[in-house]
């Protein structure tokens, strides 16, 4: 996992970020056993307490589940993980449409780049 | 639940210098706090006074509920911004004086920080880089089970992958229920590896936050913040 943070967010919401990638991209797959805390916190090079709270987010939605005495484990619930899924690729499509407007293009435009852009990466 | 580390009113005065002024801090269990503050703020003065090696001018600090004195010496694993160890003694018997003098003293986990860093056993700390010479002294302060480690510039003057080596050792072995208080210029070295930074400027603490809390209110980093707070 990539861990380097940005300046102009908290490192909590950026762990929970990375790891939710990694979830939802099945690098980290349904039912998978996690590392733990102390572990992940100094292989990230961050406070354990601040990879704690990452976890406890992750709890919160669902994503990660922890079994009292033998760890935490990534959810086998699939539904869960495409929702988180999808609702990434939406945030990536606003911030994406946000920058092509600030270019100056409109719906078709961008509609016709992105075919254009498909087209060479196919190349 | 009793704080770990407590000031009420400290205040220290050294002839007509004021070193610190009217400083109140609580820190609970389990905390990595930031001691930051510009050259000649006051850190300093603050650790020596919770190691009982200066006494206060006025108010009271307060290590686990006790004043600095013999007991709370037995808790608090201390490292110096200046060598502190014999500089004659060898890592071997470095660790035959910490287990003399310290009950808490872990010598297996120094034992195996020490083979990790593949270091000559012989070798005596005056012989040493000085970047070897931090990472003993830390190994050292580090194998301690202690409920206050006090870090006086663990960082300073030493290369970006040694500052990565003492960060890691750090945040691996500290007790979960302990306090790790690193005074520190270096901010945005040591900002992820903090819970909550303490600013401190002139004697007086400024501001005790946490390192989410203050990027969450300002969209900067703590090293950005400090930046602007304490802009010459």
């Amino acid at each position: 996992m990539d861990w380097s943070f940005n300046n102009d967010m908290p490192i909590y919401t950026q762990l929970v970020d990375k790891i939710k990638l990694s979830i939802v991209s099945g690098q980290l797959p349904p039912g998978e056993k996690l590392s733990t805390v102390r572990d992940l916190a100094a292989e990230a090079k961050v406070n354990p307490n601040t990879m704690q709270r990452a976890f406890q987010e992750l709890e919160r939605a669902g994503l990660v589940f922890s079994q009292r005495s033998s760890g935490r484990y990534v959810t086998e619930d699939v539904e869960i993980i495409m929702e988180a899924k999808k609702a990434m690729a939406r945030q990536y499509v606003q911030s994406f449409m946000k920058s092509m407007e600030q270019l100056g293009y409109t719906g078709e435009e961008i509609l016709h780049l992105l075919e254009e852009g498909e087209e060479e990466e196919k190349q | 639940m009793t704080a770990t580390f407590e000031c009420r009113g400290l205040s220290k005065r050294f002839g007509a210098t004021q070193a610190l002024e009217g400083v109140n801090i609580s820190i609970a269990p389990g905390r990595v706090v930031g001691l930051l503050g510009p050259n000649g703020s006051g850190k300093t003065t603050l650790i020596k006074l919770a190691n009982g090696l200066l006494s206060p001018s006025e108010g009271e600090i307060l290590i686990c509920g006790s004043r600095p004195g013999p007991e709370t010496k037995a808790v608090v694993s201390y490292l110096p911004d200046k060598p502190c160890m014999p500089q004659w003694m060898n890592a071997v018997q470095l660790m035959d004086f910490f287990q003399d003098f310290y009950a808490d003293f872990d010598r297996q986990r120094a034992e195996e920080m020490l083979a990790r860093l593949g270091l000559d056993q012989k070798q005596k700390l005056s012989q040493m880089s000085k970047g070897t010479k931090e990472k003993v002294q830390l190994i050292m302060v580090m194998s301690r089970k202690a409920k206050l480690y006090l870090l006086d510039e663990p960082i300073g003057g030493v290369d970006p992958a040694t500052r990565d080596y003492i960060l890691d050792t750090i945040i691996r072995n500290y007790d979960p229920e302990a306090v790790v208080l690193i005074s520190t210029h270096l901010i945005s070295d040591v900002e992820k590896v903090l819970d909550e930074v303490l600013f401190i400027n002139q004697g007086k603490v400024t501001l005790q936050a946490s390192v989410d809390d203050i990027r969450q209110q300002y969209g900067m980093s703590v090293d950005e913040y400090f930046r602007e707070v304490f802009k010459c």
